[in-house]
């Protein structure tokens, strides 16, 4: 990013040549990082980013070129979500983290693939196939934001964003190498971001340095009135110089060193640890008791919300209307049988199981009420520490042909990932190591609500003295 | 179990899904591991603990009653999979 | 019916007069175009999010104050779930345990004995969309203008014990719902919106009985019949020896009857929870005082202050306060001429006769209040006389001239000078001598027959009450 900024500047690089050149990458790539290239849009952008170059825009995101997630509106452009039932979905707006983006003067090149509606963590259960992992094309990129984490790593855009519910940005990031970025709930706006589990989802950037990062978080942060669940308020720009970590306190807690981490991980995570150590941070260890919950809570929580914020796709006004159907409530069951994959619909009955008569106190209440214990183990937790570091997802990218096929399983996987959701933290995970098999491994950070600028500033210190946010697939 | 078939069909009628035989006994299995790992949250003693909802603490966020410009008709109909005179058509709706 | 009890509980919704709808910036008003009053926010596009229209909250802590509610300081929103095309989200905003207001009553009166209803809660909510079937083939049209239009839910105790005390706490709700500038209570057009829960017991049993819920009485009248027939019904299952069934029931206008809904739909099962998407809604005090100190005075109060500083009778008082805009003109033309009685006369005759005829309402009315004072004041110098003044006021409204300009262009003015009217008489008398003669033989109620004379001879515009004098006296020198 900071590098075409420079091409631009010092070398005389057009957006519009750096763009055709990536849109033949693009289109020679067999990723299925993106769903949809918009390649006029694209142009159109690149060539009023010459414009404001011409100005003399001192701007690093002019004319830079960035995917964003297919879950997050673009007007004009399609946003399928990865499903059947918005296979055709054109909307009539702009995200707002889109027009911040476009404000700036960013290119966006196109849409990139997800799980469908964002649930899951491998980017397999689109209706655009599943995206491949640039490191090893037989294995997933993770997900749901593995279509933006593929295309980051594999030089296919500048930046993306993705979104994060339980995840989708941090272990998408951790298995393609990359740095990616879930902001505190309410820091960027969720308008325009196809909502799955609203009080949990939040988008973020992805990039590779910390830096970069930065940079996108700055553009796109900030309150939005459309967003009721936006803060209100100043919000200073990060500063890009790392953060000197003498003194500052790392926790570790020792939940996130449990049975099921694979011992790559493990190994480079506690490296990653003891190399802030080294740059002076003192390492804490703390404990966050409730952090065991964490599976159940979310997915009693993110699923009741979803069962309800899915129930719009129903053939009536946009999207997919099944064909032949015998009657109003014939059209609703076969529009959304069609629509929807098998991963949606049990996410769908689950929450609508949660919420049924009998069992809401049992779960919903019980799980939002956990959810209440797990932030306030945080609390604590940051009452003792400035910092907490772990890993980011218990294992590395598996095959795309060794699916678990137990979806529990997979679940399961998300425990380190899913308490800042559940809290509304902002966490952070940077490349820190590869495993025997050369697959990138992430580290977490997490920090307290809107101190994303010491959890960036600490990752930009972790890559100003490592190269594993460097190594390309 | 804990969930019967009953329930799962009961859940799906309410999700507006059809589902097959196939997928019914899918789901009953799929459900039941899923609903007997979140039965661990009975375990905790939750007693006078407030309930989450928002991962902010937020209260009051308003907006003045001015009017905006509504979208073009052509814009709100333009996703729709069937429309007349600027309505959109639904298989007939029974009171 | 003595040997039973009734039990009613109302809901009724109100349509609220904001600018715009709930928790979006389109217009709320009615008869627009379809669906051309809608965003992507109201027409539950994917992605979009609600924000709360600080009007809405502000109308329904003016209506929990009017009726003496406890405020919520915290309050919560929640989906309600459920499938409906007219319904865009798949769920309605709605507020579930936490409401704006509860625990408020409203007082009515029946046959000079007042009344208490309870209000169990009123609450904010999101209307859904228009559906119209089409009547020749299977299809049904959606317009999604009335999707987010803000309503209130006003949810009565079960304290309402006849068709007749429903209708007096229904007019008295939407009366002081347009007091209060809120809703305009138009029940045909829906903007107030009335159900029914019903149930019947014998006298003395404490157990509720069995309760039908009744939907579609879109009049006081229809709501009225449609509860009679229920009581009716119940009363008669139970006299024989039957079971009401627990069932939702439309009010059919054409057969006048009641009719079961029969829907198959399944239980309901509504999963409300917390919107997540809306953040709790706190109220504080000084929010809760602005509105009370703004709060205009209430039909009941101003229905007792017309009696009691005008000297005006029940009836007037009632007949006044029946709107706002009624009572503003009648104390603004009190404020002009210290003639209450007769003003409130003059409205409650001419004023509405008129408003019913050109179907306006009083605004449009072209006679002002300083028009209609001032045709009294012509009255009262004996310019005009009665008779001339309805029809000098008939012009006024149909012209907007004042009652001056009428009189003077149509030579209304009454004949009032003596020596004009002496000569006139006296011709009178000198041609009629029969008719003179009896009446001075004692058949006084001949007086009538000259002054009839007198009025023809002057078209009508001898002042009546100096012309009978100067008769009689003329006859009887």
């Amino acid at each position: 990013m900071f590098e075409i900024a420079r091409l631009y500047r010092r070398f005389g690089l057009r957006p519009v040549e750096l763009l055709e050149e990536l849109l033949g990458t693009i289109r020679r790539d067999n990723l299925n990082a993106y769903i949809t290239v918009d390649e006029e849009g694209a142009l159109r952008d690149a060539q009023e980013a010459e414009q404001i170059l011409a100005q003399g825009s001192d701007d690093v995101l002019a004319g830079i070129p960035l995917a964003i997630k297919d879950n997050i509106c673009t007007r004009g452009i399609r946003t399928t979500c990865g499903s059947n039932i918005l296979a055709d979905f054109v909307p009539a707006y702009d995200a707002t983290v889109v027009e911040r983006l476009r404000k700036r003067g960013a290119i966006i090149i196109g849409k990139t693939n997800l799980d469908e509606f964002a649930m899951g963590s491998t980017t397999t259960t689109s209706n655009a196939g599943p995206t491949k992992n640039p490191f090893d094309e037989t294995r997933t990129p993770g997900g749901s934001s593995g279509g933006s984490a593929a295309a980051v790593a594999a030089d296919l855009c500048a930046g993306a964003l993705g979104s994060d519910t339980g995840g989708s940005i941090r272990q998408p990031a951790s298995f393609c190498g990359i740095t990616g970025l879930k902001p505190t709930y309410g820091s960027v706006s969720r308008f325009g971001l196809v909502a799955f589990a609203s009080s949990l989802d939040q988008i973020g950037p992805m990039a590779h340095s910390a830096r970069e990062t930065a940079v996108l978080f700055d553009a796109i942060k900030g309150h939005d009135p459309k967003d009721s669940t936006s803060v209100p308020g100043e919000y200073a720009p990060i500063d890009l110089n790392a953060l000197d970590m003498h003194g500052i306190r790392i926790g570790v807690p020792q939940e996130f060193f449990a049975e099921g981490l694979s011992p790559d991980v493990e190994r480079a995570v506690r490296f990653g640890i003891t190399a802030y150590e080294e740059l002076g941070a003192r390492i804490v260890p703390i404990r966050l008791p409730h952090i065991r919950y964490g599976v159940a809570v979310y997915y009693v929580i993110a699923t009741a919300e979803a069962s309800s914020n899915l129930a719009r796709y129903d053939g009536v006004r946009y999207g997919l209307r099944a064909d032949g159907a015998k009657d109003l409530t014939d059209m609703y069951l076969q529009t959304r049988s069609q629509g929807f994959g098998a991963e949606v619909k049990r996410r769908i009955m689950l929450g609508t199981y949660v919420l049924s008569a009998g069992y809401y106190d049992a779960y919903y209440k019980k799980a939002s009420q956990v959810r209440t214990l797990i932030a306030r183990d945080f609390s604590e937790a940051f009452g003792q520490c400035d910092l907490i570091a772990g890993p980011t997802s218990p294992v590395t990218s598996f095959g795309l042909d060794e699916m678990m096929d137990d979806p529990l399983s997979i679940y399961l996987l998300d425990i380190y990932t899913i308490p800042a959701n559940l809290a509304g933290l902002p966490a952070l995970s940077i490349p820190c190591g590869f495993a025997e098999d050369g697959l990138p491994i992430g580290m977490q950070l997490m920090a307290p609500h809107f101190r994303e600028d010491r959890l960036l500033g600490a990752g930009m210190a972790f890559q100003d003295c490592t190269r594993f946010h460097r190594v390309k697939p | 179990m804990k969930i019967t078939d009953q329930e799962v069909l009961h859940v799906a009628g309410l999700s507006r899904l059809k589902l097959d035989e196939h997928e019914l006994k899918r789901f009953l299995r799929e459900l039941n591991a899923i609903v007997d790992y979140m039965d661990m949250l009975a375990q905790i003693d939750t007693a006078g603990v407030p309930e989450t909802v928002h991962a902010t603490m937020l209260t009051r966020a308003l907006r003045q009653d001015i009017p905006e410009r509504s979208q073009e008709r052509a814009a709100a109909l333009a996703n729709a999979p069937s429309q007349r005179e600027g309505k959109i058509v639904v298989p007939r709706v029974i009171e | 019916m003595r040997d039973y009890d009734i039990v009613i509980g109302l809901e009724v919704h109100a349509q609220l007069l904001t600018e715009t709808k709930i928790f979006c910036g389109c217009s709320a008003r009615a008869g627009l175009a379809p669906n051309s009053s809608t965003c992507p926010v109201c027409m539950g596009m994917p992605g979009v999010l609600p924000v709360l229209n600080s009007k809405v909250v502000e109308f329904g802590i003016r209506l929990g104050l009017a009726t003496g509610c406890t405020i919520a300081r915290r309050n919560v929103f929640a989906r309600k779930n459920y499938f409906y095309p007219d319904l865009p989200k798949g769920y309605q905003i709605t507020q579930y345990d936490r409401p704006l207001c509860e625990r408020g009553f409203l007082e009515i009166e029946i046959a000079g004995t007042k009344k208490r209803i309870g209000i169990t809660r009123i609450h904010m909510e999101e209307d859904a969309g228009k559906n119209i079937h089409d009547e020749h083939e299977p299809v049904s049209y959606m317009d999604f203008n009335r999707a987010g239009v803000p309503l209130l839910e006003i949810v009565s105790e079960p304290d309402i014990a006849g068709p007749d005390e429903a209708v007096a706490y229904l007019k008295e709700l939407r009366q002081i719902l347009m007091f209060l500038d809120i809703c305009d209570g138009n029940m045909e057009e829906g903007s107030f919106r009335c159900d029914a829960n019903i149930s019947v017991k014998p006298k003395g049993v404490a157990a509720f009985g069995i309760r039908t819920e009744l939907k579609n009485m879109n009049s006081f009248r229809n709501v009225g019949k449609a509860l009679e027939f229920e009581v009716d019904r119940h009363i008669g299952i139970l006299k024989a020896g039957g079971r009401v069934e627990q069932d939702t029931r439309l009010w059919d206008v054409a057969a006048n009857r009641t009719r079961s809904m029969r829907s198959k739909e399944e239980s309901h099962d509504y999963r409300y929870f917390p919107d997540p998407d809306l953040v709790p809604l706190e109220v504080d005090e000084a929010w809760i005082e602005e509105i009370r100190s703004s709060l205009p005075e209430l039909p009941s109060a101003k229905r007792k202050r017309f009696q009691e500083e005008y000297g005006l009778p029940a009836y007037d008082a009632d007949v006044l306060t029946q709107t706002k805009a009624l009572a503003d003109y009648f104390e603004q033309c009190s404020e002009l001429l210290d003639s209450p009685k007769e003003i409130s006369n003059w409205i409650m005759t001419e004023v509405l006769r008129v408003l019913n005829e050109q179907d306006i309402a009083l605004p449009q009315l072209k006679v002002t209040p300083g028009m209609l004072t001032a045709m009294l004041t012509l009255i009262s110098t004996g310019t005009i006389s009665i008779s001339m003044a309805k029809e000098v006021f008939a012009e006024m409204a149909s012209s907007g001239r004042t009652a001056e300009d009428i009189v003077q262009s149509k030579g209304l003015r009454q004949i009032s000078d003596e020596d004009e009217l002496l000569g006139l008489v006296q011709g009178i008398l000198e041609n009629n001598p029969a008719e003179v003669k009896k009446y001075r033989q004692g058949k006084t109620q001949l007086l009538g027959f000259f002054v009839g004379q007198l009025m023809k001879a002057t078209k009508g515009k001898a002042n009546p009450n100096l012309a009978n004098s100067i008769i009689k006296e003329m006859l009887e020198s």
